[in-house]
C-alpha cells in the first residue's frame, strides 16, 4: 500500500477545499431548487462570436496557436484596452493570452513570489488568491474590507497590513462576491500607498465591463506610475459571456509577462485556438453586446437590491459584477445556517459569505445572472423565509 | 422609456414598485407612464403565455393561413383585413410583403374545424383569391418564451 498522504506536496494538502462546493452538492441533489448561486453569465455567447468559432472549425484551424497567443488577438486586446481604459501596451511583448483569467492570476503569483514573501489579499474575494499564494510558498496576508466602506479597500486598511516582506497587492475589483467597485479616487489613494511601499499590483479586472453607473470602470494601470507596477488580468468570460471558451489574458510590463509566458509555455503550451479567433471577433464587434448585457444586469441589480432592503436584509448598493451581498446579521444566524435553512425550507440556493473569507460571515452572496422570472420567484421565496423567522 | 415597455413585454406581472426599482424612477412615475401608454393605445393589453399542449383535455389547433386578396380601390387591404379580424377564430391578421397578402393566425378545436372555417367563411369572402393553410405542429417558442420543455433547464454547471 502506498502512503499517498506522505508523498503529496505539503502545500496542496494544507489547502482547504472550497466552501462553495458543499452547497452546490446539496442543491444538485434537490429537485425544484431555485438557485441564485452561479457565478457566470446566463447569456449565451453572442451569436456572431459563436459563428466565428464555428467557422474556424469549418476552415480546419485546429492547430496550436503561438505560445503567447495569436498576434492578431494580442493586437486587438491592446487596441481594446487603449480604447476603453486609455492605457497603451506593446502587443508583441506586453500581452499573454491564457486559459481563462484564472491561469493568468496563477502564473503572475508564481512568477513574482518567493517563499516567505507576502501577498496582500483583500477579502471577501474570489476563492483562488489564497491557495495560489500558498502553492507558491508565499504568505497570504488578508485585508478585511467592510460593509461600512462599501467593501472597498481603503488606504488605511492596506497600510496596516504592510510589512517589510510585503511584495504584491491583489486588487479584486469589481469584486466577487460583494459587487464593490473602486472609483478613481479610491484607486488613487491605493496607488499612493503602492508607490510609498514599492509594491507590485495584480489587478483582477475580469468584471471591469460590468460596472454600473455613469463613470465606468477605471483600469488600475491607467493611474500615474502604476502601469509599470501592475499586471492587469482580464478575459472574455464575464465581458462577452464566454466562460466555457476558457480565454483570458494578462497585460503588463514585459519583464513580468516574459517569465509568465515561459511558465505558460511549459505548463499549458497555448490557449485554445478556436476561442482565440472568436475572441478577436468579440473585441472587434462586441461593444453592443456588452451594453445590452450590462443594461439587463443593471435592471436586475436594482430590483434585487431594492427587494433585499425592503424585506429587512440590508444591502449596500453594489456597483459592479453580478452579485449582491446582503447582510443576514439581524437573523442571528451564521451565514452557513442561513443558507442551509433557506435551501431546505424554501429550496433557494445562495452562497454563504464566509466562503469568500472569514470577514464575509454575516452576509450571503446572491447572483443575479438569472432571468427576471427566476429572480422574482427566488426573491418571493426569500421574503417568505425571512417572514417565517418572525 | 421604451425600457418600461420592454420590461412589461417580458413580464407584465412585475409590480409598479419592482419596475420603479429597476428603472430608477418613482412608483408614481411608473403608474403615470403606464396610464399614458394605455391612453395613447400603445399598451393594448396584458396576456399570459400558455403552453396549451401541456394542458390536459385541451384541444387546441392553430394554423397560419396565407391569403391572396384583391385590394379594393378606395380602401386597399384595410376593408378585407377588418372583415377578417371580426371572426373570433382569428387570433391575428398581418399584411405581408412577398408572395401573398394577408397572414391570418387561426385557432380551432380541431383540424376539421379550421378546415371548415377556411372553406366556408374565409375563401368565400368577396376579395379572397386564394388560400393556403399551414397547421402548427409544434410550438417551440412564443412571445420570446421557449415552450419546448427540453430547453427549459439551466444548462450551467456548478463550478467553484
Amino acid at each position: 500500500m502506498i502512503d499517498y498522504q506522505s508523498r503529496l506536496n505539503h502545500e496542496i494538502q494544507a489547502i482547504k477545499p472550497s466552501g462553495i462546493r458543499r452547497f452546490f452538492d446539496i442543491a444538485n441533489e434537490m429537485k425544484d431548487v431555485i438557485s441564485l448561486s452561479i457565478g457566470e453569465p446566463d447569456f449565451s455567447t453572442p451569436w456572431h462570436v459563436r459563428q466565428t468559432g464555428i467557422q474556424t472549425l469549418e476552415e480546419g484551424k485546429t492547430f496550436y496557436s503561438p505560445n503567447r497567443g495569436f498576434q492578431e488577438l494580442r493586437e486587438e486586446i491592446c487596441r481594446w484596452i487603449a480604447r476603453k481604459y486609455h492605457v497603451s501596451y506593446d502587443s508583441s511583448s506586453d500581452v499573454l493570452v491564457t486559459v481563462g483569467g484564472s491561469e493568468a492570476l496563477d502564473l503572475c503569483i508564481r512568477c513574482l513570489i518567493n517563499p516567505g514573501e507576502e501577498v496582500l489579499i483583500p477579502e471577501p474575494s474570489f476563492v483562488c488568491y489564497v491557495p495560489m499564494t500558498q502553492m507558491a510558498k508565499g504568505i497570504p496576508v488578508v485585508i478585511e474590507t467592510r460593509a461600512e466602506d462599501q467593501f472597498r479597500l481603503t488606504a488605511d486598511a492596506l497600510r496596516q497590513k504592510i510589512t517589510p516582506k510585503s511584495k504584491l497587492l491583489i486588487l479584486p475589483f469589481p469584486n466577487n462576491p460583494t459587487g464593490a467597485v473602486m472609483r478613481r479616487e479610491h484607486l488613487e489613494a491605493i496607488a499612493e500607498v503602492v508607490r510609498e511601499h514599492d509594491l507590485l499590483v495584480l489587478s483582477d479586472e475580469i468584471y471591469g465591463e460590468l460596472t454600473y453607473g455613469e463613470t465606468g470602470h477605471v483600469c488600475f494601470a491607467e493611474l500615474e506610475g502604476m502601469k509599470e507596477r501592475t499586471v492587469v488580468v482580464n478575459g472574455f468570460s464575464k465581458t462577452y459571456a464566454m466562460t466555457g471558451w476558457r480565454l483570458g489574458y494578462a497585460i503588463g510590463p514585459q519583464e513580468i509577462i516574459g517569465p509568465m509566458t515561459k511558465l505558460h509555455q511549459y505548463a499549458i503550451m497555448s490557449a485554445p485556438t478556436m476561442a482565440q479567433y472568436a475572441a478577436i471577433e468579440a473585441l472587434r464587434n462586441g461593444d453592443e453586446d456588452i451594453d445590452h448585457m450590462r443594461e439587463q444586469y443593471d435592471m436586475r441589480r436594482r430590483l434585487i437590491v431594492d427587494t433585499f432592503n425592503s424585506i429587512g436584509m440590508p444591502c449596500f448598493e453594489p456597483e459592479g459584477a453580478f452579485y449582491v451581498f446582503p447582510s443576514i446579521q439581524k437573523t442571528g444566524m451564521t451565514s452557513e445556517t442561513f443558507c442551509e435553512r433557506l435551501l431546505h425550507e424554501e429550496h433557494v440556493a445562495v452562497i454563504p459569505g464566509n466562503a469568500f473569507g472569514d470577514c464575509g460571515e454575516g452576509f450571503i452572496r446572491v447572483s443575479y445572472s438569472y432571468s427576471l422570472h427566476h429572480i422574482t420567484e427566488a426573491l418571493k421565496r426569500i421574503e417568505r423565509f425571512i417572514q417565517s423567522l418572525g | 422609456m421604451t425600457k418600461l415597455l420592454n420590461l412589461l413585454q417580458e413580464n407584465a406581472r412585475l409590480t409598479n414598485a419592482q419596475l420603479a426599482a429597476m428603472l430608477g424612477i418613482s412608483e408614481k412615475e411608473v403608474a403615470d407612464q403606464i396610464a399614458k401608454y394605455e391612453e395613447q393605445g400603445i399598451l393594448r393589453g396584458y396576456q399570459a403565455i400558455i403552453n396549451w399542449e401541456e394542458v390536459q383535455g385541451n384541444d387546441n389547433v392553430s394554423a397560419l393561413i396565407e391569403l391572396r386578396v384583391a385590394p379594393k380601390k378606395e380602401t386597399g387591404f384595410d376593408s378585407i383585413a377588418h372583415r377578417i379580424m371580426e371572426f373570433e377564430e382569428v387570433e391575428s391578421v398581418y399584411l405581408m410583403s412577398g408572395g401573398f397578402d394577408l397572414a391570418v393566425m387561426v385557432h380551432g378545436k380541431s383540424i376539421q374545424e379550421i378546415a371548415m372555417f377556411v372553406a366556408k367563411r374565409l375563401s368565400t369572402l368577396d376579395s379572397v383569391l386564394s388560400t393556403a393553410t399551414h397547421f402548427v405542429l409544434t410550438r417551440y417558442k412564443e412571445g420570446n418564451v421557449i415552450l419546448h420543455s427540453q430547453m427549459e433547464h439551466d444548462r450551467r454547471e456548478y463550478v467553484q
